[in-house]
This record gives structure tokens, sequence and C-alpha cells, in this order.
């Protein structure tokens, strides 16, 4: 299907018709719950099918993100435009993106909610700013839309969140604005030294990955370390990577189930997109010089964040602190940018969505009927909740990486990747596989096993149609993203080879894909492999 | 064509898991509709309705036995054809589809059936089918019944893929499946706190295993660019060129590691004495003839890397030969019928690895095959048993049932005497095998803790009988003993089968010595690596077996003389009881106990474990980081603060501070 002709509009309609949707519940005269539900579900309804549209027209042999493509001048004077792209990498994302927000929908019809109508407005505002960072191409607009992404989830957690949601949706904020505010300085400067170096006024993401990558702007080492540090900062603090990451358990336990689902599924993965999309590309030296630190600190936030999730009483707490484990694995594999690290990493970070954002789902379904999370509140209701249970141990198994499920798949893409690049990285990249077994398990157990004698469970109900409607799709994907990962791993291949040729480039030897020490190539490769005939 | 279909080796797995999926949703389905007709009530749950059980078991019985038909289909014109050729057939592998293609990994969906693969899917779909019928009994009043069958539905399929495939990370699919199956049996009754907590333990050791194996699987591929086992010609061919660098020996060691934690070997063999916690038959089928066996499997799959790696071999029969007499020490004193065989499974597997390190491959995958028989038999006796006893385990209070169930006694009997490796029957053959073998490599000093251990597990098993049959009921006073009666049909006939092939099976591997050809050797020569076993005279090899046949009477007769004479009257624990530790000591007393590991592993590593997470979070995460980040903050106020402090209003202090400023540039100035 040819959609290059509607393609201008598409994005455009994509990013706006959630606002769009936000506006007409601003104005919907009444307090018609039933009507204000409605509307916010078509809207995202909508939304995701434009996604599908955009998933149907998409050639992925595409590897730079100009699929869709808008470029018109927004502010001329300063040389800022308003420019939309994609490619494999953001629409996998924008998938994720509009599927999940159909998910929060779902489940958010099913649940009581106060001020109903300002929550579903914070949301389709959300899903705006969400999708305008995934295809905004010139910095500044996607600095604006970075920016519009984290009022309405300050809200969230701030009006619908729990008892210290004041205390959360301030940390959250801070720490997130002082990222943000770097990076905006980090953009302006590097505006300027564009201007310089070219004598173009220029805001456009492709204009300076082509100068960055002919080496245009002749930074000094110690300037782009600035530049890339302020960048990655303002990222970093997004993934949360250790030790960034003491804001995600906080906003977590009090943001409300869909700013849950929402803040881990998409929000985090915003970080990894962003060092993927600018911090890489632009600043290709200083990445290649500072990815031995950041792998570091990633192998930290891997087995720090098991560690104290193992420890956790709360399960919204634990499940934040699996994510900060993922996330930093993910983190690892963008550093050893090796063909199968960054497939694997792209690959987790949708699966990360899907399990993660399942997982917050389930505990909210729980939360909604009992109004705790602390897990010694359960115990033994498997019985009681059949259906739950099934669909969390799915989650559950999808999260530590099953083989056959999701996440299997992202991590071994990941730990062979780093494999090639540094066995020593990936024996203590492989010790999550363990510690996210132990954390996980136990909190299934006691969750869900052993013996039945809370006598408040004894009313505990099962898990809703409308809910069971939002998590539904989230199954079905990890279990079919699992058995059947090449559709996605094909749709992110031309963005993998792309960020490759620009790690590979400047990749000191280091980083480069080579024989791990300790394994001498036995020679075999002069031999002809015989691969023995398939017999019918 | 249906001779075409039945050649399609995927179908093998699959119909096991359409039956999973088809008993799980149903199983679902129903109980949701009984959770919400059941909610508020103290103890939710009924036996289900007579329709229901008979779909479960119709459906979990028939895809399980479809698959073992289909299985047989292709296997036995494979084998027969196989054994005319002197290398061997080709293996027939067939491609599924490409499961996952990224950077320089592709991984197929490809199956493939070679000899090995063939001996192993033989006694799998065979013995599962046994069990799934023996289950149809033996579960019949459980409510989770539509459950049971949905995990054992799919852990044939996860078992038959991890036998089936044609690559490391297809097997691993399959392998960490059946771990998830064993997590799930082991756990089947979850509202009991031990069940539940023994299948995170199982899952959680395999995953230590596992940690090692996906390691293993990227050196696999870094060492030949491939993970299929074309990678295991790659391996032979290199033979020739004599070279092992340090690479072959770490991915052996890596590989290893992970069959050591699905195989229960020491020190990862913790969990599966606890796995006995699931329902018997679950016990007879995961952890004793199938799942538990993967470990071995896969050493011999990967035989020819590890010939490479002679050192890495000599660690594996150490391993082995440790965990055999290491388990059977224990095994000695247990005093629950299903713990003994549980040591005596770990400790036949260390059997098997002891085969496997002093390079005789074959010999162990034989032992597997003998050992699922006999072991699976004794576990569906166990079973048989403990149904009889109304659900107790504990052979203390139990004695004198050979009367009252008479087929039990005899198949458990027979199984018996063939894992004590009694002349003709299967165990004597393949232990004979593994210890000739030993010998043979100048391995004295494995071979003699091997004879060691056959004298032991002839003990504990004669001991199991003794306490079990003989002798007088002795019971808690409810006298579950003198009600006892014999199990259904569906019960028993799995166990004459299997006693059956316990007898028979050893023929397959009758050595020369005795006038045979070693049938299963020549016919697993084309999968497996055969390093040069040095010929032993035929004087020599018969005069080691009549001493393992001496070994074994001794051990037989000790435990009768400890066990079985003393029949006394029925007091409610009877002096048997004490046998053991009175005639041992302490020494008795530890290994009652286990020799501590549990608690050994407790101290050492759980409890340090959860002391420093509580301490990264409580201490780090929210003192450190969060101190810095709240000093940050109180700083800028601090800040704030002290330019309050300057901004006062008046003119006069603005002024002063200007002049002082002014004066210092000056002076600034002036100075450089």
């Amino acid at each position: 299907m040819n959609l290059q002709p509607l393609g201008a509009d598409l994005l455009t309609t994509l990013v706006f018709l959630p606002t769009l949707g936000a506006l007409v519940l601003a104005f919907l005269p009444g307090s018609s719950k039933v009507a204000a539900k409605a509307i916010a579900l078509a809207t995202s309804v909508l939304t995701f099918g434009v996604s599908v549209l955009l998933y149907r027209g998409f050639d992925p042999a595409i590897g730079v993100p100009e699929a869709f493509a808008i470029d018109r001048p927004w502010i001329p004077q300063f040389g800022i435009r308003y420019q939309l792209g994609m490619d494999g990498l953001s629409l996998a994302l924008v998938l994720l993106t509009t599927l999940l927000t159909v998910s929060v929908l779902l489940v958010s019809c099913g649940q009581e909610i106060e001020k109903l109508k300002g929550y579903l407005i914070a949301f389709l505002l959300l899903e705006t700013g969400m999708l305008g960072s995934l295809v905004a191409l010139d910095t500044l607009l996607f600095y604006v839309f970075w920016e519009v992404m984290l009022v309405p989830m300050y809200f969230i957690i701030g009006v619908w969140g729990g008892k210290r949601r004041i205390y959360a949706a301030m940390k959250f904020f801070l720490f997130t604005l002082v990222g943000s505010l770097l990076m905006f300085v980090a953009i302006l400067y590097t505006a300027n030294v564009h201007l310089h170096a070219t004598g173009i006024q220029s805001f456009s993401l492709a204009d300076w990955t082509r100068a960055a990558s002919a080496g245009a702007w002749h930074l000094s080492a110690g300037t782009e370390a600035l530049l890339f540090g302020a960048f990655a900062l303002a990222f970093l603090v997004k993934v949360p990577l250790w030790p960034l990451h003491t804001w995600l358990p906080d906003a977590h336990v009090e943001a409300p189930t869909g700013g849950s689902i929402i803040l881990a599924g998409v929000l985090l993965k915003l970080g990894t997109y962003g060092l993927l999309r600018f911090a890489y590309p632009l600043f290709p030296g200083a990445a290649a010089r500072y990815g031995p630190l950041l792998a570091v600190l990633a192998l930290i936030g891997i087995v720090y964040g098991a560690w104290v999730a193992a420890a956790q009483k709360d399960m919204k707490k634990l499940v934040a602190y699996s994510s900060v484990s993922h996330l930093a694995l993910v983190v690892l594999g963008i550093v050893a940018g090796t063909g199968a690290a960054l497939s694997g990493a792209i690959f987790q970070m949708i699966g990360h969505g899907l399990t993660t954002g399942l997982l917050f789902l389930l505990v909210g379904v729980l939360y909604a009927r009992r109004h705790t999370r602390e897990m010694a509140d359960y115990g033994g209701i498997a019985a009681r909740v059949p259906v739950t249970t099934t669909l969390f141990l799915v989650a559950t198994l999808g999260s530590i990486g099953l083989p056959g499920l999701n996440g299997f798949i992202g991590e071994f893409l990941i730990l062979g990747g780093v494999f090639q690049v540094n066995v020593v990285w990936a024996a203590v990249a492989a010790t999550g596989m363990i510690l996210g077994a132990i954390y996980l398990l136990t909190l299934v157990q006691k969750v869900f096993w052993g013996p039945d004698t809370v006598p408040a469970n004894r009313t505990l109900t099962d898990i809703n149609g409308w809910e069971l409607a939002g998590a539904f799709p989230l199954v079905a994907l990890i279990v079919l993203l699992g058995v059947f990962p090449r559709p996605l791993l094909t749709l992110v291949d031309g963005s993998v080879k792309t960020l490759q040729r620009v790690g590979m480039r400047v990749g000191p030897e280091s980083l480069r894909p080579a024989t791990p020490p300790g394994l001498k190539r036995l020679g075999v490769h002069e031999l002809v492999a015989p691969r023995t005939e398939a017999v019918r | 064509m249906v001779a075409d279909s039945m050649n399609q080796l995927w179908l093998i797995p699959v119909l096991p898991l359409a039956g999973f999926l088809l008993n799980g949703l149903v199983a679902l389905v129903a109980s949701s509709i009984r959770a919400e007709k059941e909610s508020g009530a103290d103890h939710p749950g009924a036996p289900l309705p007579y329709a229901q059980r008979l779909f479960h078991g119709i459906v979990g019985v028939s895809s399980v036995g479809l698959a073992a038909v289909l299985s047989f289909a292709a296997l036995v014109p494979y084998a027969l054809g196989s054994m005319q050729v002197p290398e061997g057939l080709t293996p027939i592998v067939q491609k599924v589809y490409t499961w996952m293609a990224a950077g320089d990994y592709t991984v197929d969906v490809a199956f493939r059936l070679d000899a090995l693969s063939a001996l192993m899917l033989s006694f799998v779909t065979f013995v599962g089918t046994l069990i799934h019928v023996y289950s149809v009994g033996y579960m019949q009043k459980e409510e989770g019944y539509g459950r049971y069958f949905s995990y054992l539905n799919l852990f044939m399929f996860a078992m038959l893929t991890l036998v089936l495939a044609d690559s490391l990370p297809l097997l691993f699919v399959g392998w960490e499946g059946v771990g998830l199956c064993s997590y799930l049996l082991i756990g089947y009754y979850y509202d009991k706190d031990f069940a539940a907590a023994a299948g995170k333990k199982a899952f959680i050791a395999n995953r230590v295993g596992d940690f090692g194996m996906v390691l293993g699987i990227f050196g696999v591929f870094a060492l030949f660019g491939t993970a299929d086992f074309s990678f295991v010609e790659l391996a032979k061919r290199q033979v020739l060129a004599g070279d092992a660098p340090l690479g072959v020996y770490a991915v052996c060691l890596l590989l290893f590691l992970g069959a050591c934690g699905k195989s229960a070997q020491v020190p990862l063999h913790v969990w599966l004495p606890d796995a006995m916690a699931g329902p018997t038959p679950v016990s007879a089928l995961i952890h004793a003839a199938t799942m538990v066996t993967a470990g071995v499997y896969l050493v011999a799959r990967c035989s020819a890397l590890f010939v490479l790696a002679p050192d890495a071999l000599t660690l594996v029969a150490w391993i082995g030969a440790g965990t055999a007499i290491f388990a059977a020490t224990i095994g000695l004193a247990q005093n629950d019928i299903k713990k003994v065989l549980a040591y005596s499974t770990v400790s036949q597997l260390g059997y098997m690895f002891l085969a496997c390190g002093v390079g005789a491959f074959s010999a162990g995958m034989f032992h597997v095959f003998t050992h699922a028989f006999f072991k699976a038999c004794l576990f569906l006796g166990s079973g048989s048993v403990i149904m009889s006893m109304h659900h107790e385990q504990d052979m203390r209070k139990m004695g004198g049932l050979a009367g009252r169930i008479p087929q039990t006694f005899r198949t458990m009997l027979v199984a018996t005497l063939a894992i004590a490796g009694v002349f003709p029957l299967a165990g004597f053959f393949s232990k004979d095998m593994i210890l000739g073998s030993a010998a043979a490599t100048g391995h004295w000093a494995l071979y003699a803790v091997g004879l060691f251990t056959a004298g032991l597990t002839a003990f504990y098993m004669f001991r199991l009988v003794s306490m079990t049959f003989f002798g007088q009921a002795r019971g808690d006073g409810h006298g579950h003993g003198e009600h006892a009666h014999e199990s259904p049909a569906t019960m028993t006939i799995p166990l004459w089968i299997l006693a059956a092939l316990s007898v028979v099976a050893g023929l397959l591997g009758v050595p020369a010595a005795l006038g045979g050809s070693d049938r299963i050797g020549r016919f697993l020569e084309a999968s497996v690596a055969h390093p040069e076993i040095p010929e032993m005279s035929h004087g020599l090899e018969l005069g080691l077996m009549a001493l393992s046949l001496v070994v074994a009477v001794v051990g037989l007769t000790a435990a009768w003389r400890w066990y079985g004479r003393a029949a006394g009257p029925a007091p409610a624990v009877s002096p048997q009881a004490h046998a053991f530790y009175e005639k041992t000591g302490a020494l008795g007393r530890l290994v009652a106990n286990r020799w501590n590991v549990d608690e050994g592993i407790e101290a050492l590593v759980l409890s340090p474990f959860r002391k420093i997470g509580t301490f990264l979070w409580r201490g780090f995460d929210a003192l450190f980081i969060d101190g810095i980040a709240n000093a940050s903050a109180f700083l800028v106020e601090l800040l704030g603060d002290l330019l309050r402090f300057f901004t006062t209003g008046h003119v006069r202090n603005y002024a002063l501070a200007f002049t002082l400023g002014f004066a210092a540039l000056v002076a600034y100035l002036w100075m450089s």
C-alpha cells in the first residue's frame, strides 16, 4: 500500500489525534462518565489504527528516519522546523505506545476512578507528548514534546497517586527536569557549533548527523564529551541508569495503575530511544570513549536493581526495581553496539514494555480490589483469581526471559551481542537471569501460592471484562513475539544497520566485535561446514 | 499422504502442545466459573464433575499417545535402517522456520532425528504415555485434575522439543520449558508452603545452571560460527588436528554447569529431593525418567566437543562419581519413601556422568535408557504404596504390605533387583558397562567409587523394600496398613510393563564377554564421540562382573539383616527405624541430615544475599543516593537563603558591595 501521498498527514494525525480527543473531552458538557470513556477510548483506538496503517505502509529497508517525512518551517528566524519522520525503531515504539494507551484506557473503564475526565485528558495529552517525541526530527521540536510529556505525568502522579504522591511527583519532576534542562543547553550549544561550522542555522537532526559523521563540527574531545554527557544524562535519568534511578520506585509506587503502565512501558524507553537517536549518532566519538563507563554503570544496575528488587515487600516497588535491572541490560546492549546487541536492545525495549506493562496492569487489578500493594496482604489467592494468576504467571515468565516468550529473545540477543565484545560483561549481565528468577518467583509465591489465610481476600474477585480486554493484547504479543520474533527484528533491522555503521566508524578496538579473549579461534572456518542435507 | 505426515518431526512435540492448550483453556474457564461461584467461601474447591475429568484424561492421554505413535513410526525405521549400515544413516533434519536472525546469530526452528535423539525419543514418549495413563487413576480425586494434565502435556511438549532440537538454542527452549513444568508440577499443591517453596527452589537452582548454559551456547557460536548440531561434525574433525585451546575447555565447563543444574549434580543437587513435593507420577516422569537425564543427553550430544578438552571430561567424571557416592550415602538414611528414591536418582545420574567423563558416552546413555524404566517403575510403585497407605510416605509407618498390594510389591521388587544390578536384569548391563569402561580406561579410583556406590545402592533399595513390604504393618494406630488395597488397573498395568522392561532393556547392551554384540554402543556410534577405549581381556571383564555381583549381593544381604528379618510387633516406631542410627552413630546422623548441605547454603549464600539486598535498598538507595539528592536540594535552598541575606533592599549595602567588589577587581588586575 502506498501511503506516501497520505504520509505527510498521517504523522501529524498520529501525534495530534489524542490532543483532539482531549479537547473534545475538555469541552464535553455534563458529567457523563460513559461518554467521556467512549470518547477517550475511541480516540486511542483510532490512534492505534493510524499506527497500524503506518506499519503496513512502512518499508523495513529504510534505515534512517525518513519514512512519512514532513518538513515545514516552524520558527524560521531561528531555523527551527516542524520536521517529523520515522524509521523502524520509532515505528516499533509508536506501536507500543498506542497499544499501551488503549490498554490503559480499557482498564480504567473497568475500575472506579475519581475525576475521571481529567484523568482521561491527561493520558491523551501524554500520548501526544510520547508520540511527538518519537517522530520529531528537529531537536527543538523533540525537546518541546519531551517536556510536554513531563507535565501530564506529573499531574497523573500528583493528583491520582497514592499517599506520598506529592513527594513522588516532585521527585520525578525534579530528576527529569535537571536532566532535560542540561539537554536544552546542549541543544542550543550544538546549534551554535553547527552554525559556526557550516554557516547554516538548523536544529534538524538530519543536518546535524550528516555534519557530525563528516566531522564537520571539529569538536574538541572535551567539548564533545560535555555535549554527549548533557544529552546522555537527560536520557539516562529517564532510563533510569544506576545511580540515577531512585526516583523510579517512588514514582511507580505512588502512580495510579495507568501511570505505572505508561511510565514503565513507554517513558523509560524514551531514555534508551534518545540514546540511540541523538546521543550516539551525534557524538559517536565521545560515545565510544565513554562506552566502557556506561557499560560498568549498566552492569552495576543489572545486578543492583535485581538485588534490591529481591528485598522488596511492595509489589510495585519490586517491579520498579526489576525495570532498573532490565533497562540496564538494554543500555549494555546499546553500548556493545554489535548487530545482535542492538537488535536485542530494541527488542527488549518493546518486550519489557509489554511484560512490565502487564505486570503493573495486574498489580493494579489486585490493588483496585484490595487497596494494598503489600505482598503480605495477599497469599494463596490463586484459586480465587485463576485468570489473574495465569496472566500474572505469563507476564512473570516473559519478564524472566523464558524461551518461547518475548523476554528471552531480547535477553538472548543482547547477551550474545555483548559476549562478542566482552565475555566478562556478558557473564556479569547473565547473572540477571538468576536474580530475575529469584525476585519474580518470590513475588508469585508470596502473592498467589501458599495457604489462603487472609480473611479480606475471601471476597476477592477475578479480573473483569474491561481489564481482561486491556490485558489480552499484551499477553498475546508476549507469546507471539517469543515464538515469531522476526517481524519485529525485521522492522528494526534497517535502524540497527545504520547505528552499527555509526559505531563501526569510530569505535575503538575495545568495542569492536572481536573474538572474545580466551576463545582462540579453532580455525574451523577454513573447513567447509558440512550441513547435513535435510531429508524430507 | 499419511506416510508423509508421519515423517513430519515437528508434529511430535506439537501434539502435546495442542493437548496443553485444550486442557489448559478448559481447566482455566472451569476454575474461573468455580471461583466466581465460591467467592467468599472458606475453602473453595470441590472434586471435578465426571464429564470434565473424562475430557482432560482423554485429551491428555491421547495427545501424548499419538505423539508416541508418530515417534515410533519415525524412529523404528530409522533405527532398523541404521543398524544395517556400518556408519549409520545420516541424521534426518527438518527445518520448520527461522526463529530469529540478528547480527551474527541465526537460529532455526529445526528438528533432528539421529541415533541419540531416537534413543531418547523412544523412552520419553513410551514412559510418558504410561505415566499419563497411570495419572488418570492416581489423580482422579484431585480438584486440579485439568491443571495437572495441561502441565503434564506441556512438559511432554518441552521434553520432546529438547530431544528433537537441531540446535543448542532450540534445545534450550525445551530445556527451560521442562524446567518451567517442573516448577509448576512441584508446586502443584500450591496451597502448601513447602510445595510452593520447593518449586521455586527447583527453578532457581536450574537457572544457576542455565546461566552457564547460555554463555556456553554463545561460546559455541564463537568457536564454530553456528550452534546447530552441525558444530558437532566440526568438532569431530578437529580431533584429527589434535588442538584443544582454552576456549573449548571454558565452553565445556559452562555447558556442564547447565547439565549439573538440570541433572542435579553436586552442589546443584539440592532441588531434586525437595521436588518430591509434587504428585508422585510427576516424580516418576520428570524427576526420574526423563527431564533430569537431559544433562547427560546434553553432554553426550556435545561429546565431540568434550573430548577436545580432556581436563573438562575428568572434572565431569569426578563430579559424577562424587555425586553418586554422596547421594547414595544420604539415601541410606531417609525414611520418606520418595526421598530414598530421589537420592537414588541423584546417585544414578552421577553414574551416568561418570561414564561420560571416562569417555564412555554410549554407556552413559545406555544407563539413561535402562534407568528410565526401573526408576519410573519404582516411583510409580511408591505412588501405589502411598495411595494404599492413604498418603502416608513415612516408611517407618509401613511394613507388611507385600501381601496386601501384591502386584505393586512384585513389580517394585523386580525394579529393585534391576537397579541393584542383579544379573541379568537391565541395571546389571548398563552399570557394568560404566564400571567396565572406567576400569578399561585405567580410572581405577573412579571404578572403586562406582563399585562401592553399587553396594550402597543395593543396600538402600533393599532397605526400602524391606521396610515397606516385609514384616508386619506398623502404622500410627489408625491402621492404614491393615486397610491397604491394591491400586486400579490404570496404575498396575503401567507398573507391569515397566517391570518387564526393567528385566529386558539391558539386552540391548550385552557385552562381547557374555556373547553379546553391544548393539546400543554400535547404534550410538554415529551420534556420540567414541574415543578409543582399550580392550580388556574377557577374563578380567568377567572377573569384574562377578565382583559387581558380589557387591550387590552383599548390599542386599546387609539390608535384609538390618531391616528385613526384624519382624516384631508394631509399636509406633519400630526398632527398624532406629537400626540405622544404632549401627552408624554420628556419621549416620550427619548422613540422615543430608550432610547439612541445605543449611550450609542458607548460611553462606542465601542469608547474606538477603541481608545485602536489604542494605543496598535501605542503606545505599535511601540514605546515600537520595541523601545526595536531598542534600543538593537543601544546598539550593541554602543558597537561596544566602542570596536573600544579601538582597536586603538597602542601597547602602549594595553600594558597599559594589565598592568592595570594584576594589577587589582592581587589586586583582594590579597584582597580575
